[in-house]
């Protein structure tokens, strides 16, 4: 039997209503208890005046495996993960070919055996070829491992599709994660619609557009009793929707990134595409509103939308750029510091987006510390300042908004499955 | 990079919009160009303030007078002048626009005139290159040199631009030439009302410090500029209105319209002109017309801002990668001395 103690550090586990000083126990890969561990260990990790929370679960990345494999492959984005503090990552299926097959998600979860980082969570298409046109074999691709359905990256045009989709989804007890835009609304739009890009002259993408989806959604998640789950929601309106849709009993739940809680479409004058991403960056309106629907619970999880693109393809005329941004280094470094120390956010709210709350959407038995769970866990130092250099990052693409920027709080040490899979150099294990 | 040829007012490297700039920095440009535009005037149409140095114009969209404007400034100002003519579409096929301007620049070029379809391509151009950068359109951002040729024009033909009214009419949404009008003409004390379909007059233009009209009969009687912006064809498949008949009956600039004019009130198109839609032959011809005036002090102010963003800076060294921090004081001699003799540059 192995043993692994983590002593005397902060255990915060939203799931269980725990925050207090205690060791956590690890016996064969699962949590034995917290409390006092008293007996001998074979390894410790000495976690006094640090964090010791659930593994935290990232249910928006891309990880470009198959199609993509220069920017990013399944084994760079798990060690980007557990560098990030992430033992879970669910991988969107907009790769090249689409996750839309029992094939696809086990090469999915082949591919991130053989790494053996963190673990990784295919979601699955909800039309073949993310064409928007018949639904994927969903039942095939939740046998395959998929957890959850989405055409991430666009929107399910027709609404009859996207209600069988739903229905179809809800008879396999699994969410359908919804990207949300009306192309026709948006037109060739590049950022947001506002102040910022009629001086800039770039055509925007409306609030509108995607609260039209977000509205349009609702009501089919109200007619199939299906679990809609809003993905990357970035408006004030947005936020207004959920609301009253949870409010009304509706099985709808939502994420937001780090980047739209920190940043706005200001940062896009000077046109550098590392700010452009979708949903776009809004306004500082939409900007409080997402945090206060992430304080008051509208918005559940936090989640990076890690998409990493080379530079090659980013560095380009700003309206030419692809969308999307790398965050998986960054996003609990974001969070502790523009949210947690800024007294936005208390610190087992935060957690809990990154735990508990991605685990309760996705149905799985993870973002807890209950005995008999998976030992995934992260140790967290709140204080400890570091300067984002995207050139030391394990993930192959550097497209990083917040580059260059100090932050204050981060993993120290990752364990997926009682193993230590990482360490941040010169931290005491 | 800082230099003191253009003087005082003048610090900047690039020109990539109106946006920001003081009207001090303006009223630079401006008197600069003023001084420029006495040399159009001599029998020997030149100066040697740039003499051997080279300025390319880096054109991604077809052009004909901004790019022969400013080849005929470079000429005036006896720097050598490359055109480099890209169309958009070659260029997303193979090279970058960042790549084709280093390889440009590394044939030693002081100056590059750019020319896109993308917003920010100007922008992006400064941050890769040693070389200025000169901003001739941008998408739908900016075309620096147009606002001020346009301010310019009606400084010279109304004598100041503090306290005016000026109308800019037509597809206020798409237009780079409207954008920098209004940060020009904003700086300087105008007022600026855009005058449009709603379609094309969006409202978030009131946070920019303009008013917005739907009305051009209404808005006719009270300003003292009116600038009749092109109607762009080709952008009417996206349908902002529904016909261009239509458009012109409720925003063309025709002699009865102009009759509820002031009798003093300049019309003003950057052109080229699409006559019997926006304006009427007779109105862009008639006697308020400096239509023409702007083409030939386009050609001023277009001196003077290659005058000034070159300022102080010694001349390419080929095959000398870093002239950028070579030695300054030779060029800037140079520079006060041709400034000397087209009567200063200030």
């Amino acid at each position: 039997m192995t043993r692994l103690v983590v002593r005397g550090g902060r255990v915060i586990d939203p799931a269980e209503g725990l925050d207090r000083v205690a060791d956590v126990l690890i016996e064969d890969g699962r949590v034995r208890g917290v409390g006092p561990a008293g007996t001998p260990a074979d390894q410790v990790i000495d976690a006094r005046g640090r964090w010791v929370v659930p593994g935290l679960i990232d249910m928006h990345v891309h990880l470009r495996e198959p199609g993509q494999e220069e920017v990013e492959t399944i084994a760079s984005g798990c060690e980007a993960a557990v560098r990030g503090g992430f033992t879970t990552v669910v991988a969107m299926p907009n790769t090249d070919p689409a996750v839309d097959s029992e094939a696809s998600a086990e090469f999915v979860i082949l591919q991130a055996a053989r790494a053996a980082r963190a673990r990784v969570l295919p979601v699955g298409a909800i039309t073949k070829g993310r064409r928007g046109e018949e639904l994927s074999e969903m039942a095939g691709l939740v046998r395959g491992g998929a957890v959850a359905f989405s055409d991430d990256g666009s929107t399910v045009r027709s609404a009859e599709v996207m209600r069988q989709g739903l229905l179809y989804a809800r008879m396999l007890g699994r969410p359908v994660i919804a990207h949300q835009e009306d192309a026709d609304l948006n037109g060739g739009g590049v950022m947001h619609a506002g102040r910022v890009s009629v001086v800039l002259g770039l055509p925007g993408k409306s609030s509108a557009s995607e609260e039209i989806t977000v509205a349009r959604d609702i009501k089919l998640a109200e007619v199939t009793g299906a679990h809609l789950h809003c993905a990357h929601v970035s408006t004030a309106g947005t936020v207004d929707l959920v609301r009253r849709a949870k409010a009304r009993g509706l099985r709808v739940t939502a994420e937001v990134t780090p980047h739209h809680l920190s940043l706005t479409d200001e940062c896009v004058r000077g046109f550098d595409s590392v700010y452009k991403m979708c949903p776009p960056l809004r306004t500082a309106e939409d900007v409080e509103a997402l945090r206060e629907g992430l304080r008051d619970g509208t918005i559940d999880a936090i989640a990076s939308d890690h998409a990493p693109h080379s530079p090659e393809e980013k560095e380009v005329e700003f309206s030419l750029a692809p969308d999307g941004v790398i965050g998986l280094e960054t996003t609990l470094g974001v969070v502790l510091t523009d949210l947690v120390h800024e007294g936005r956010l208390g610190p087992a709210r935060a957690i809990e987006a990154m735990t508990a709350a991605p685990a309760r959407i996705l149905g799985i038995q993870r973002g807890t510390l209950r005995p008999g769970c998976d030992a995934d866990l992260t140790v967290i130092d709140p204080e400890l300042r570091w300067e984002v250099d995207p050139s030391r990052f394990a993930s192959k693409s550097r497209n990083c908004p917040f580059a260059g920027r100090t932050l204050t709080g981060r993993a120290v040490s990752t364990v997926v499955g009682g193993r230590v899979v990482w360490t941040l150099d010169g931290v005491r294990g | 990079m800082t230099r003191s040829a253009g003087g005082p007012a003048w610090n900047r490297r690039h020109l990539l919009g109106l946006e920001g700039l003081s009207a001090d920095e303006l009223a630079c440009v401006l008197d600069t160009a003023e001084s420029f535009k006495e040399v159009s005037t001599r029998s020997v149409k030149k100066v040697p303030a740039l003499r051997g140095r080279v300025v390319v114009n880096l054109f991604y969209e077809p052009s004909t007078r901004t790019r022969v404007s400013f080849a005929l400034a470079a000429t005036r100002l006896s720097a050598d002048v490359v055109d480099f003519a890209a169309s958009t579409s070659s260029a997303r096929k193979g090279e970058t626009l960042r790549d084709t301007a280093r390889n440009i620049e590394a044939m030693g070029v002081d100056i590059v005139v750019v020319r896109h379809s993308a917003p920010g391509a100007a922008d992006h151009l400064a941050r890769v290159l040693d070389a200025s950068v000169v901003n001739a359109g941008d998408g739908a951002h900016e075309h620096p040199t147009q606002g001020l040729l346009d301010v310019f024009t009606i400084r010279e033909a109304l004598g100041r631009v503090q306290g005016l009214r000026v109308a800019i009419v037509g597809d206020i949404a798409h237009s780079r030439v409207a954008r920098s009008n209004i940060w020009g003409l904003r700086t300087l004390g105008a007022e600026v009302v855009l005058v449009g379909p709603s379609t094309l007059v969006p409202a978030a233009f009131r946070e920019m410090g303009c008013e917005v009209s739907h009305s051009l009969d209404d808005v006719l009687p009270e300003v003292d500029v009116i600038n009749m912006l092109r109607i762009q064809q080709e952008r009417l498949l996206a349908a902002p209105f529904p016909s261009l008949r239509e458009y012109t009956r409720l925003f063309g600039l025709t002699a009865r319209r102009m009759a509820r004019a002031r009798p003093e009130v300049i019309v003003m198109h950057p052109g080229p002109m699409n006559r019997g839609v926006e304006i009427a032959p007779d109105v862009a011809d008639g006697p308020r017309s400096v239509i023409l005036r702007q083409v030939a002090n386009g050609l001023a102010v277009r001196m003077a801002v290659l005058y000034l963003v070159a300022g102080g800076r010694p001349a390419a060294r080929e095959a000398d990668p870093r002239r950028a921090a070579a030695p300054r004081g030779e060029g800037r001699e140079v520079l006060r001395g041709a400034a000397a003799r087209t009567g200063g540059a200030r």
